[in-house]
């Protein structure tokens, strides 16, 4: 049976986003993988798809679907065996467009959600800098208001989809004294001037997606460039991070099945000591073992989800099937290598890769440590 | 603006009714069971007569079952609200007695029986007038069912029925026992099929084991020394008994589990409160943040478990084949049970060690969980099986 997060309508974008991604950027992911780099062909067919936009309205040229479609199309990418594709969509998916659709007057809707949702401009989320991750807190890029106009100041750090984004979602302080309320969000075209691409940042996995350094030197915007409240853009990107981590969750899980079966597989046809591998007891529970934590990871997403579609606003549960999928992901992804063994350990297997890729989930938007923290506050600790 | 999501209920299961009906329950394990636990315990001992019967009154044991059975249902989603707020009341084994009535030896009778045993067992089984409990396991013989030794020989229209049951819980206290015994000793689990065999049958003896954790409830080896059953005591298909249990072994299974959810979340409710209130080096000791980042991640390990259990649950509930998922479930669930409770036993230092500290029986009881209704191991050996491993 679904879950009843999904129906008939879900399981069959399912199967039409695996036939694309099976037959369309899976035979890719080596390629994409060795050159650090996918296409910016892949957001466009994506757009003309309608897979950029599957939860927005259809008034904007999304889909008018809601958070099962979000993560069927999260859980089918992961299996293009190119971690990289998947988090780079739902950055333009999932985290620098929530906010304009949510915040957004109709002319930024106009202007940046539907070319978004058709893959004709490409977004990246500017959050961390150097010395500011998850203390969001302790961001130093400025916008300084003069006139009309905004001009900021500032650097941002592993900004996925950096070098190559059309437009940027900023997360600015416009008053330092107000502390937490003294943030504010701004849509930038990248070809601002003063906007530029410091260096593009070499890493241990998600290879395929580019990251990177942005500075921002006197680039100036006008008004009508901040997004949602002045001095509310704290909040507003708290808000944000809450549908980037579940979104995060669904993709990796799905990553880590993938895996699951392709060792499944492997232990049932490699043999040693005369058997299948899987046939020893030792195999067969460490693979039982995983699945029990892949398929409450996994349903610990979805719960969290109808929970949230249901109108709760489940900040604690999210944050607990982050860590929690995090943790899961890279414990299963390590079995996996081990269950291969040596063909574990060579790239041309892929499970490599997707031991690498797993790794990020425990770090990015929100670290294992932060997620307990915010788990903690939750419970009153 | 309404959406499709309005109308799904809690976790997909949960309505505004059972709800109710799981506040019901809760009141009643405040009023009847939390206030006696210490004493209970520190007896050994609880008036199992009397709160049986007060817990028919209530409507516990007959959420699965028919109106005309004295029953609610059948609703097993109002079953498992039962069960995760029994599971609550801070006796594993208060707890464990009510369930094996509920859930194994009623069930049985319920799930195989005709009209007749029907009326004569259930339906008092569900006013709690009368005791129920069920006997697989034996000296050499537990997750593996098909060694069984007990045997039942035709004799006339009836039966002989020799062996011994261990570790069956409710056995010294039942009024009716639900005893697997091979009937054909040549076609192994072929050859298994089920008897109730009522208390007070020429024959039929039992002594009370004493155990480490589940104190209050009453654990049994039970002997059959001859006793002769009439015709109406066979339960189910004859020589069907194997594939009877193997059914059962979910809801079983499944209720360890939500039962080890819920337990887990009052003993580390209980191990936050203590910490909250504990101070050391000038704050209190929940504060920590070594401590802050155990209880969340304890806590994440909860909610990853009950949605696992609840994902197992839905399938049942669904009428579908949950073999896995629920084998899933009790393991994982029943783990972590065991794991909060050595967590919150340490939270409490020194007074977690102390008997006076209701953690050290949360501790005791929880141990329980990875054995009892197929261990941990049988657990995972069906899980691989069912992977093709």
């Amino acid at each position: 049976m679904l879950h009843p997060l999904f129906t008939e309508d879900h399981e069959g974008l399912r199967a039409s986003v695996r036939g694309f991604v099976e037959s369309e950027l899976a035979p890719h992911a080596l390629e994409w993988e060795r050159e650090g780099h996918f296409p910016d062909w892949v957001f466009k067919r994506l757009g003309d798809l309608g897979l950029l936009g599957v939860r927005y309205p259809v008034e904007y040229g999304g889909q008018g679907g809601d958070w099962g479609h979000a993560i069927v199309l999260a859980e089918e990418l992961a299996r293009c065996c190119s971690g990289g594709v998947g988090m780079a969509v739902a950055v333009q998916t999932e985290m620098a467009t929530p906010p304009i659709l949510k915040f957004g007057t109709e002319e930024q809707k106009q202007r940046y959600l539907v070319p978004a949702i058709r893959g004709e401009k490409i977004f990246c989320l500017a959050i961390t800098e150097p010395n500011a991750g998850s203390d969001v807190a302790a961001i130093e890029t400025v916008a300084r208001k003069d006139g009309e106009e905004f001009v900021i100041n500032g650097r941002k750090m592993f900004i996925t989809n950096g070098a190559r984004a059309h437009a940027c979602l900023l997360v600015t302080r416009t008053d330092k004294a107000a502390g937490h309320e003294g943030f504010s969000l701004f849509v930038v075209d990248t070809d601002s001037p003063g906007f530029s691409v410091s260096r593009e940042l070499d890493k241990l996995g998600m290879r395929s997606s580019d990251t990177a350094e942005l500075i921002l030197d006197d680039v100036r915007v006008p008004s009508d460039a901040l997004l949602g409240e002045e001095g509310r853009g704290f909040a507003e990107i708290m808000w944000e991070l809450q549908g980037e981590r579940l979104i995060g969750v669904a993709g990796s899980v799905a990553g880590a099945w993938l895996v699951f079966e392709k060792t499944l597989a492997y232990a049932k046809q490699r043999r040693a000591f005369g058997q299948p591998i899987g046939s020893f007891q030792a195999i067969r529970h460490r693979l039982a073992e995983l699945a029990t934590e892949l398929e409450a990871a996994r349903h610990l997403c979805y719960d969290t989800a109808l929970a949230w579609e249901k109108g709760e606003y489940p900040v604690g549960q999210i944050s607990m099937a982050k860590l929690h999928a995090g943790l899961v992901v890279n414990r299963v992804m390590n079995a996996c290598v081990q269950i291969f063994g040596g063909a574990g350990y060579a790239t041309e297997t892929g499970i490599e890769r997707a031991w690498r890729d797993a790794r990020l989930l425990r770090i990015g938007a929100g670290a294992d440590e932060v997620m307990r923290e915010v788990i903690a506050k939750t419970m009153g600790l | 603006m309404t959406t499709r999501f309005d109308t799904i209920p809690k976790a997909g299961l949960f309505t505004e009714e059972h709800e109710e009906l799981r506040a019901a329950i809760r009141t009643f394990v405040d009023r009847a069971i939390r206030p006696s636990v210490e004493e209970w315990e520190r007896a050994g001992e609880f008036p199992a007569r009397e709160l049986f019967r007060r817990a028919g009154e209530v409507g516990v044991f007959g959420a699965k079952y028919e109106e005309t059975y004295g029953g609610t249902g059948p609703d097993l989603v109002a079953d498992a609200a039962i069960t995760e707020e029994l599971a609550r009341c801070g006796s594993g084994g208060v707890a464990a007695a009510l369930g094996a009535h509920k859930d194994l030896g009623s069930n049985y009778v319920y799930r195989f029986g005709t009209e007749g045993q029907r009326r004569r067992w259930l339906v008092p089984a569900v006013a709690g007038t009368r005791i129920g409990a069920l006997a697989v396991t034996e000296p050499d013989a537990g997750s593996d069912v098909a060694a069984i030794a007990t045997r039942a020989v035709r004799s006339g229209d009836g039966w002989i029925l020799t062996g011994t049951k261990t570790f069956i819980t409710n056995g010294p206290i039942a009024d009716f026992c639900v005893v697997a015994a091979k009937t054909d000793p040549d076609r192994a689990h072929r050859g298994i099929s089920l008897f109730v065999v009522e208390a007070g049958t020429a024959g039929f003896a039992s002594r009370r084991i004493e155990t480490v954790g589940w104190r209050t409830s009453h654990t049994g080896e039970l002997v059959f020394d001859g006793c002769e059953l009439s015709p109406d005591a066979l339960l189910g298909e004859e020589n069907r008994g194997f594939h009877h249990i193997m059914e059962c072994f979910q809801w079983e299974r499944m209720v360890m589990a939500l039962a080890a959810v819920a337990a887990a979340e009052e003993t580390l409710a209980s191990a936050i409160a203590y910490g909250s209130g504990r101070q050391a080096f000038g704050r209190p000791i929940a504060k920590f943040q070594v401590w802050r980042h155990r209880f969340a991640d304890l806590a994440t390990e909860i909610e990853a478990a009950r949605s696992l259990t609840y994902h197992g649950l839905r399938k049942l509930v669904a009428g579908e084949d949950a073999t896995r998922e629920v084998s899933m479930a009790k393991w994982y669930a029943t783990e972590l049970d065991w794991k909060v409770a050595d967590e919150a036993l340490q939270m409490h230092g020194g007074y977690g060690y102390i008997m006076e500290t209701p953690v050290q029986r949360a501790w005791r009881d929880a141990r329980l969980g990875p054995i009892g209704g197929g261990t941990t191991e049988i657990m995972k050996d069906v899980i691989g099986r069912s992977y093709g491993l």
